[in-house]
């Protein structure tokens, strides 16, 4: 498709685009191809291995978020490498997604949410004083549950983004390279103008993946993108991550552990338990190689979980 | 699966005579309802259309008030254009003040204290009989410039429209999903433009009707009107010098007159602002269909 030439083309001109306030390094250009995850002793730190180096995107240390008083989720560390699929399991109300929000700063927008503890993009704090929370969500952009798109058309959906940036003139070819690499031009290039709404669930999700590629992101943060769509849909927006680690960063929240199975280089496995006082709070159980926490997990938890049974 | 056990249960069950009857019981009730609700309207317009469009013509609707209730002559020209300026100067105070403090309160000021009494004074506004607001101009406005002029009523019903705004603007902002802020902010836009690109043009159809009662309202409110606008018998184009008229004054004087001629005029004038009202809403609905096209 070629499509890695056209990235790699255009992420300067982002760069060059960005406010002087953010405290970002410019992203690195990513290696054209997936490079194999290492396996880490404990499963929590990532080693780089000489030769093989893995990229770190996220390192988060001692993350706790809080809802008023409601401890949602307690001191959680994990690193993220580049190009790879990092998968968030576990329960309902474990904390997968609000730790997810935590690395786009939506929490900003939750009234009452409290993040504590440490978020480090590309080595640089996403909660530092400078950082500008509207450049953080450019950079890492965020596919949701639900099918959002706008009561726009299409094209106006996936141009959203870009408009922000300003950047002129060539929004057709960045519309049409946004589609395209959700795997969604063929079927709306006729239908530009018409409403997102018209589009089936699974269209409009892949028309979301879009519209959050078109502002030419580092990251893209998934939060249970498939548990509105039909098992077909669902294995398109599969197939299409796969495609897209090659280019992006790919952390995704889910309940389907065949998913995350399948998908992801990287799997985090959270649960909720209750403290002294009887409130419930998410904490990470478990954080290794995809292919070893299926295999082998180390924590019972874990495997009780992911054999279907709970412990 | 057998034969033996083909008991259907689809059949009716003992309660059903019982719910059927129910049914037709709320299905009456709600139609003889809307029925009861539609008379009084239908028969308000019919008797309007009936007794006022005998008395419209061209001399009626452009000439100058009559100097004697008495004279068959004499029309409503100066009461339009009244109307015309005082609900518009009115709608341009109230309604754009109205709308960024409806935003205010649920995008910005959601949760906070303030919100909350901004959102408490609205609601006892809106409670405030009109005439108080015409008493509030008077005191403060009237007798302090010592001038009775169109400004002072479009005051008056600037203040009565207000709340109506702010509030509907509100509860129109309540009605867009949060996702949709979410998928805006997530995308790196900012708070403002994510509320001018998402959040009010999903909105607009709602305010736009919040805005067209409160217009509508003020546009047949005598009361605030009554002693802030002085008075004219000729066209006058000024909100800020000399006294003015409106549709609803001349409503209130014509229909108080013991002279028939005076009555048909009151009637003439009725069914001039039903037309006028009507027409704003038509003419408020195409433009905001325009701006939401225009959006999307």
């Amino acid at each position: 498709m070629g499509t890695t030439d056209t990235r790699a083309a255009t992420v300067t001109d982002t760069v060059s685009d960005a406010p002087t306030t953010t405290a970002f390094h410019p992203p690195t250009p990513h290696p054209p191809e997936h490079v194999p995850a290492d396996p880490s002793p404990d499963g929590l730190t990532v080693e780089p291995v000489p030769g093989r180096a893995r990229e770190v995107v996220f390192e988060v240390t001692g993350l706790s978020v809080t809802y008023g008083a409601a401890l949602a989720i307690d001191d959680v560390d994990l690193e993220v490498a580049a190009n790879e699929i990092t998968a968030f399991i576990g329960p309902s109300g474990c904390g997968k997604t609000t730790v997810l929000r935590c690395l786009n700063r939506m929490h900003d927008l939750t009234p009452g949410a409290r993040v504590t503890g440490s978020v480090r993009y590309h080595g640089d704090d996403l909660y530092g004083a400078k950082v500008d929370a509207a450049e953080v969500r450019r950079r890492i952009g965020m596919v949701f549950q639900k099918p959002n798109p706008f009561p726009k058309s299409i094209y106006d959906n996936v141009a959203y983004g870009p408009r922000i940036s300003r950047e002129k003139g060539k929004l057709d070819d960045i519309v049409e390279r946004a589609l395209t690499r959700a795997a969604l031009w063929d079927e709306v290039k006729d239908k530009l103008k018409k409403s997102a709404f018209a589009l089936s669930g699974g269209q409009q999700q892949r028309l979301c993946i879009a519209r959050a590629l078109a502002v030419q992101p580092d990251v893209v943060l998934m939060d249970e993108p498939c548990s509105a769509l039909d098992p077909i849909a669902t294995s398109r927006i599969e197939d299409l991550m796969a495609e897209l680690k090659r280019d992006y960063t790919i952390v995704i929240v889910t309940h389907n552990m065949q998913q995350a199975a399948r998908v992801s280089d990287m799997t985090a496995f959270f649960t909720a338990e209750l403290d002294e006082a009887g409130h419930r709070r998410g904490k990470l159980v478990e954080y290794d190689k995809t292919a070893a926490m299926f295999t082998s997990p180390s924590d019972s938890r874990t495997e009780g979980y992911i054999t279907g049974r709970f412990g | 699966m057998t034969a033996a056990t083909g008991v259907s249960h689809l059949g009716a069950s003992p309660g059903r005579g019982l719910r059927k009857a129910k049914s037709s019981i709320a299905t009456v009730t709600i139609v003889g309802a809307f029925v009861v609700a539609l008379i009084p309207l239908a028969l308000i317009i019919g008797y309007v259309i009936f007794r006022g469009a005998s008395v419209i013509n061209a001399d009626f609707l452009t000439g100058e008030i009559a100097y004697s209730p008495r004279s068959p002559s004499g029309g409503i020209g100066p009461a339009i254009v009244g109307t015309l300026l005082i609900t518009g100067a009115a709608t341009a105070l109230a309604v754009p003040l109205g709308v960024l403090g409806g935003i205010w309160i649920h995008e910005y000021g959601a949760g906070s204290r303030l919100a909350a009494f901004v959102r408490f004074l609205a609601d006892v506004m809106t409670g405030v009989p009109s005439i108080v607001m015409g008493l509030f101009i008077y005191t403060f406005i009237v007798l302090n410039t010592k001038q009775t002029n169109g400004f002072a009523g479009a005051l008056a019903l600037a203040c009565l429209m207000l709340p109506v705004v702010i509030r509907t603007t509100e509860e129109m902002l309540r009605l867009v999903p949060d996702e949709q802020r979410e998928a805006s902010m997530a995308l790196g836009s900012r708070k403002a433009r994510t509320i001018m690109r998402v959040v009010l043009p999903a909105a607009t159809p709602g305010i736009v009707s919040g805005a067209l009662l409160a217009v509508a309202r003020a546009a047949g409110e005598t009361a605030p009107l009554l002693f802030v606008i002085g008075f004219t018998f000729t066209t006058n184009s000024s909100l800020f010098t000399g006294g003015n008229t409106a549709l609803p004054v001349q409503i209130y004087g014509n229909a108080a007159s013991a002279f028939e001629a005076a009555q048909d005029r009151a009637w003439g004038a009725a069914l001039t602002l039903i037309v006028l009202v009507f027409l704003f809403t038509i003419a408020a609905r195409i433009v905001s269909a325009l701006f939401v096209r225009k959006q999307g």
